[in-house]
């Protein structure tokens, strides 16, 4: 099918079959490797899109569920070269280690503090409860979330 | 943003130089290679536990369209044989199966469709065996024989004074059977690579691999290859912890290269093969007998050790090695046997994992030791302080400590920490139908390969054609920020700012061999190669700058960010300038280095073929503080701290994150993973019911460093990647024990396990 959507703000028109998973279609077709497989079946959060906002699971969407959204992946986040608030903060407070579950839970974070711009440590936890990370222990990526939360509130940027 | 600008500085908090470029995604790890033209190879695995494999039907599977070739044992040129140490492990079966995930055939095709399609027509024509599923039923007389030589890998003693005599001479004895399941590592990125050969016959081949510089003998070994015609490139690992230490998709993918005529050929393992034919760390039984005088003096450990290594080595023999000689917990004790079986069985394979066989150890001595103390009626920090190894004492398997040694300073940091203090407190403030507890682990993890095998690495330095520093690193990363330290340690003697200094991540072709990324050692010997490989490069740049600014001797020039200065007079020489006087050849220093053994070897453990003993040891005293549901037996860890000897911090924030994480994984392993096994077959492989901690399942980690001075260490550190991992589970034990007075001794410490335990009588041992 010729399917149509936003990605990453850009209007975008790609030849793809309809079930093929979005997880593929991003990271193979459009080189977008930023997002990451790391279960396959809905488990872990690895990858993790915006969609139309939302936190979504690109690996149990199939292409055809993209059309007329607009999709912002990892490589979207950051405009005109900065930063979002959340990836700086995730640096900042040592929030990364192999890096590998990062881009989700960036992606989970951005979503979390849309909804809830003022979170409690009790539920950062809980809205990030979806992601695994197998490095961090979590603390640090709960650090982050709330300094990128203050940093927000602020008027910090997004 | 406000991350510090200026020369890196040891010490500081610094963030990590990777994080950059993993926030944004634009971090290329080995599974985000895909290349136009690629093809995909998979593997079809036997999904029996044991057989004799008759014949593979492939005919079907290879005309299939799209498929390019199908093949099998028969396909293998070289021995066929993979493991690190014991080469017992073959790339495809030949005639028999040994774990359901064995390997029969391996398949190239166009897409992944296609590939997977073709998986499903290979039909593997097997006659079931008998199967054993535990070094109990492998050490009947009548079980079936796994491997040739039977089913015993190793048996191995370690021993000093006379455990048997000395119980006599105890005021209280304590014994106990203990039992832990396998656990995965499940790290994100699952086992991968992508390979291609070259038109004079190189292979290359980009690896999620934890030993690049190794891979290459394996695969040659594996395939009848020269090794150096094999170029293994090791990007940043989407995690590893140990499973990623050793052949997993390295043999195939390099056949399947082999028969692609040239193309890009990829394999990923999803999760559930990951699950299935990825390394586990190990199951063991572990029976302890530990006695006391009245006054509380450690005096005789006795204990029998079962580690189920699966069906094949890996390593299983080091990984018992390590645990055996920390059995005995981080005291002095005079009088210890330490008696190991590493037996093969028909489950998953075992091999290296965070905590190396010592996780699994640190739980049932650590409970012993709650038991005694309770029995001789003394607190179980004071009687884990008494005990405690000190400098210049000889440790459980006869070695002199002589090298920083300070779980005595952790156990005194811990005691002086408000959830230590509050303990009471907090636990009479108990919720209605809770029951709340605290409980103490004391633990060790050697660092290092340890006697037999030379633990080097090589560091080189470029100082590169527009004034930068680049740092060729010839061990992988795989997630515990060791580039980062590298980078800090050459930025701390260069004085450089981040900026200024680029590294090279392990390319066997580029970078010098510096072993695997595992043991706690990248960063301590790495590091140590780094730091004279610095210092060459700043004694050439001092002396190369004389020559420039026309002075009669090197005195007084200083590096400062990009230049070199004359110090007296102020002028100075850019790095820019150097770089162009100097031909390449001279624009580069080399250090290496070889971590120190043990030089008392204890006459003792002769069955060891590497690994013993060891000399270096990082330490922890951790204390987690439980929260149990008396209705549903269901278990909170509601505070957890972790004080660590790692010797000198080298960057605060990259300290605790390995904190952090390794208690994290520990907690996990107390609490709710272990892989439930019928006759072979993993019944949970996938995170839907293989249950890891998420951000609700662990608490507020509180990481305190109890440094000591590491004189051989870069900085005065040592590497602490595993000893968090060992702490969990005998500190929530024991907290649990605390809270109902119930001593559970097999997990994960389930709400089943917790509601069983508090329905039989009161100091009843649970199993």
């Amino acid at each position: 099918m010729k399917l149509r959507f936003v990605l990453n703000g850009e209007s975008v028109e790609i030849e793809v079959r309809p079930d093929r998973r979005v997880v593929d279609l991003l990271r193979e077709d459009c080189g977008l490797t930023g997002t990451k497989e790391c279960c396959g079946s809905g488990e872990c959060g690895g990858c993790t899109i915006l969609v139309d906002g939302d936190c979504r699971l690109s690996c149990l969407m199939l292409a055809a569920q993209l059309h007329g959204r607009e999709v912002v992946t990892i490589e979207g986040l950051s405009r005109d070269g900065r930063l979002h608030a959340v990836q700086e903060a995730f640096m900042e407070h040592g929030a990364v280690q192999c890096g590998f579950c990062t881009p989700g839970m960036v992606l989970a974070a951005v979503s979390l503090l849309a909804r809830q711009p003022h979170p409690s440590r009790e539920q950062i936890r809980e809205g990030l409860s979806g992601n695994i990370c197998r490095c961090t222990g979590y603390v640090k990526i709960v650090d982050a979330v709330e300094a990128a939360a203050r940093k927000l509130a602020n008027g910090e940027r997004r | 943003m406000t991350l510090r600008h200026g020369p890196l500085e040891i010490g500081c908090p610094v963030p990590r130089v990777d994080a950059a470029a993993k926030v944004t995604g634009e971090e290329k790890y080995a599974i985000d290679h895909t290349p136009e033209n690629m093809l995909w190879a998979g593997v079809r695995r036997a999904g029996v536990p044991h057989g004799r494999l008759r014949t593979v039907h492939v005919e079907e599977a290879r005309v299939l369209p799209g498929v390019l070739c199908v093949l099998t044992a028969s396909d293998v040129p070289g021995t066929n044989r993979q493991g690190i140490v014991h080469k017992d492990q073959p790339v495809l079966a030949v005639d028999r199966v040994r774990h359901c995930g064995d390997p029969v055939a391996l398949v190239l095709a166009e897409d992944r469709e296609t590939l997977a399609k073709a998986l499903a027509l290979v039909a593997p024509d097997i006659e079931p065996l008998p199967s054993v599923h535990s070094p109990e039923e492998a050490l009947r007389p009548d079980a079936p024989a796994i491997h040739d030589s039977g089913n015993v890998l190793l048996r191995a003693v370690i021993e000093k004074g006379d455990a048997g005599g000395a119980f006599g001479e105890c005021d209280a004895v304590v014994e106990e059977t203990f039992e832990v399941p396998f656990q995965e590592h499940a790290f994100l990125e699952t086992q991968n690579g992508i390979a291609h050969r070259e038109a004079d016959g190189k292979l290359v081949m980009t690896v999620s691999t934890q030993a690049p510089f190794r891979d290459r003998f394996e695969i040659a070994h594996a395939l009848g290859l020269d090794p150096f015609s094999i170029r293994i490139i090791s990007p940043y690992l989407g995690g590893g912890f140990g499973g990623k230490d050793g052949a997993t998709v390295q043999c195939l993918l390099a056949l399947a290269a082999m028969h692609a005529g040239g193309r890009p050929v990829r394999m990923t393992w999803e999760r559930e093969e990951s699950f299935i034919a990825g390394y586990k760390r190990h199951a063991v039984k572990m029976h302890y007998r530990v006695g006391a005088k009245r006054d509380g003096t450690l005096h005789a450990l006795e204990c029998d050790l079962y580690y189920d290594t699966g069906a094949y080595a890996h390593l299983g023999a080091e990984v018992m090695e390590l645990g055996m000689e920390h059995a005995g917990g981080p005291y002095r004790i005079p009088n210890v046997r330490v008696k190991g079986w590493c037996v093969y069985t028909n489950n998953p394979i075992a091999g290296a994992m965070r905590g190396f066989g010592v996780c699994q150890t640190a739980f049932a001595v650590e409970s012993v030791m709650d038991m005694l103390a309770a029995k001789l009626n003394l607190d179980p920090l004071e009687f884990r302080r008494k005990n405690a190894l000190r400098r210049g004492d000889e440790n459980c398997a006869g070695v002199t400590m002589v090298h920083s040694t300070g779980i005595g300073a952790c156990l005194e940091t811990l005691g002086r920490h408000p959830l230590w203090l509050e303990r009471r407190a907090w636990k009479r403030a108990a919720p209605p139908f809770k029951r709340r507890g605290v409980g103490l682990a004391a633990v060790f993890n050697a660092m290092g390969y340890g006697r037999g095998l030379p633990d080097s690495a090589i560091a080189r330095l470029e100082l590169t054609s527009d004034g930068r520093i680049r740092i060729y690193c010839g061990v992988s990363d795989m997630g515990q920020g060791n580039s980062a330290a590298f980078v800090q340690i050459a930025g701390e003697i260069l004085c450089q700012d981040a900026s200024r200094l680029e590294l090279i991540l392990p390319d066997t072709d580029r970078t010098h061999p510096s072993g695997s990324s595992s043991a706690g050692r990248t960063t301590y010997t790495f590091g140590n190669a780094l730091v004279q490989a610095c210092n060459t490069l700043k004694e050439k740049l001092f002396h190369r700058t004389a020559l420039v600014l026309m002075l009669d001797e090197e005195k007084g020039l200083a590096l400062l960010p990009g230049r070199v200065r004359h110090l007296p007079s102020g002028r100075e020489a850019s790095f820019e300038l150097l770089a162009r006087m100097l031909p390449e050849a001279d624009r580069a220093s080399v250090g290496q280095f070889i971590m120190p053994v043990a030089h008392d070897v204890p006459d003792t453990g002769k069955e060891f073929a590497i690994g013993f003993p060891h000399v270096f040891f990082a330490y922890a005293a951790h204390l987690a503080r439980v929260e149990v549901d008396e209705l549903t037996g269901r278990i909170e860890v509601t505070g957890y701290l972790a004080v660590t000897d790692g010797g000198k911090v080298i960057n605060p924030q990259g300290f605790e994150q390995q904190v952090h994480g390794s208690v994290a994984q520990g907690l996990g392993y107390a609490l709710t993973e272990q892989l439930l096994l019928d006759r072979g077959t993993i019944l949970n492989a996938g995170f839907a019911d293989y249950i890891l901690p998420t951000a609700l399942d662990v608490p507020e980690i509180i990481s305190v460093a109890a440094e000591t001075f590491e004189h051989t260490g870069p900085f005065g550190m040592k590497g602490i990647g595993e000893v968090g991992t060992n702490g969990p589970l005998p500190a929530v034990a024991n907290a649990v024990n605390d809270a109902l007075g119930r001593r559970l001794t097999r997990s994960p410490l389930t709400a089943s396990r917790v509601l069983r335990a508090m329905e039989e009588g009161p100091a009843q041992p649970v199993t």
